[in-house]
């Protein structure tokens, strides 16, 4: 595998990680996910008789790794419960771990979710925690053991992008494992800019499942963050306040 | 008995499991975890784990999200 995401020791191709919330329905989220080529994809833990079923069946007979999430938790009990009943559903020690403070911004509650980390990690899980863009939080959740660290771009859902790309590149800086853009993707150009911020991956979901045609926009992004990992890897020319000729100079 | 199970009152007959609530629900064999008066049961001991009357059980399983 030609430069891998590597998580926790386990390799993976691509660095797009798709969620399925918000498709219209299973047929279209397919689609979207192949387009993707994503190879690890999120679910939520709900009661046996919600809707969105069928999710599972879908994701293994395409050969994607699920991610199980603790959407929906406000505190850290209850994102610990969540996170043991998915291990037990699923077969998986691996948990998107989400601990949101209030409804109307759906940002992470850092003293909730730092406490529940700590808790999964010294039970055994993988623990890939959703996190605010402070490099403060990010390196305390390295630090109780978290296999990656996943900051904000902007609040779930709105496709507001990166607000605060400094941030992120201080989070980056310092990290020792995979930083994870999540949340606030809006458009291609946003998932690109991750890269280039020096993310190890992007973690998505709304701004394909909701756009207009989710299986382009899923191509979009995959191209999107390979271009992005080129390009950090290629290494930018410096911005420059004036103009630099990319010609000889006119004959005398 | 009672017990409530997702979020709903339910009559349960007297020695009930966390297993026979599962075959009430009628709930697929993968891919299920329950979670009795907010701990885990785990798979092994859902027929050996009876239900107290009055007990909550929830019953989850995966859906799109996130």
């Amino acid at each position: 595998m030609d430069d891998p995401l590597i998580i926790a020791g386990r390799e993976f191709g691509s660095r797009l990680i798709m969620g399925t919330g918000g498709a219209a329905n299973l047929s279209v989220l397919e689609r979207a996910l192949v387009e993707s080529g994503t190879e690890l994809t999120t679910v939520a833990m709900r009661r046996l008789d919600s809707s969105g079923g069928g999710v599972l069946d879908l994701l293994r007979s395409l050969g994607i790794s699920v991610l199980p999430n603790t959407a929906g938790c406000r505190g850290a009990a209850e994102a610990v419960l969540t996170a043991r009943l998915a291990r037990e559903a699923l077969d998986t020690d691996w948990v998107k771990l989400e601990v949101v403070a209030d409804e109307q911004t759906l940002l992470p509650d850092p003293i909730e979710l730092l406490d529940a980390a700590e808790r999964l990690v010294d039970d055994g899980f993988t623990v890939l925690p959703y996190t605010n863009d402070d490099p403060v939080l990010a390196r305390r959740l390295e630090d109780v053991g978290c296999a990656a660290v996943m900051p904000l771009g902007s609040p779930i859902g709105t496709g507001l992008g990166i607000r605060n790309p400094h941030n992120i590149e201080l989070i980056v800086a310092r990290a020792s494992v995979p930083v994870i853009l999540d949340a606030g993707i809006g458009t291609a150009s946003d998932a690109a800019l991750a890269m280039e911020l020096g993310c190890s991956a992007v973690l998505l979901a709304t701004a394909v499942t909701r756009a207009q045609d989710p299986v382009r926009m899923a191509a979009a992004m995959r191209a999107a963050v390979e271009a992005g990992r080129l390009a950090k890897s290629a290494g930018r020319i410096p911005q420059r306040f004036w103009a630099h000729a990319s010609s000889p100079a006119p004959d005398a | 008995m009672k017990a409530r199970v997702n979020g709903e009152d339910r009559e349960l007959a007297d020695g009930s499991t966390v297993a026979s609530v599962l075959d009430l629900l009628g709930a697929p064999a993968s891919g299920v975890a329950v979670a009795l008066d907010g701990e885990v049961v785990p798979r092994a001991a859902w027929h050996s784990t009876p239900v107290p009357d009055g007990a909550a059980v929830e019953v989850l399983t995966a859906v799109q999200g996130g």
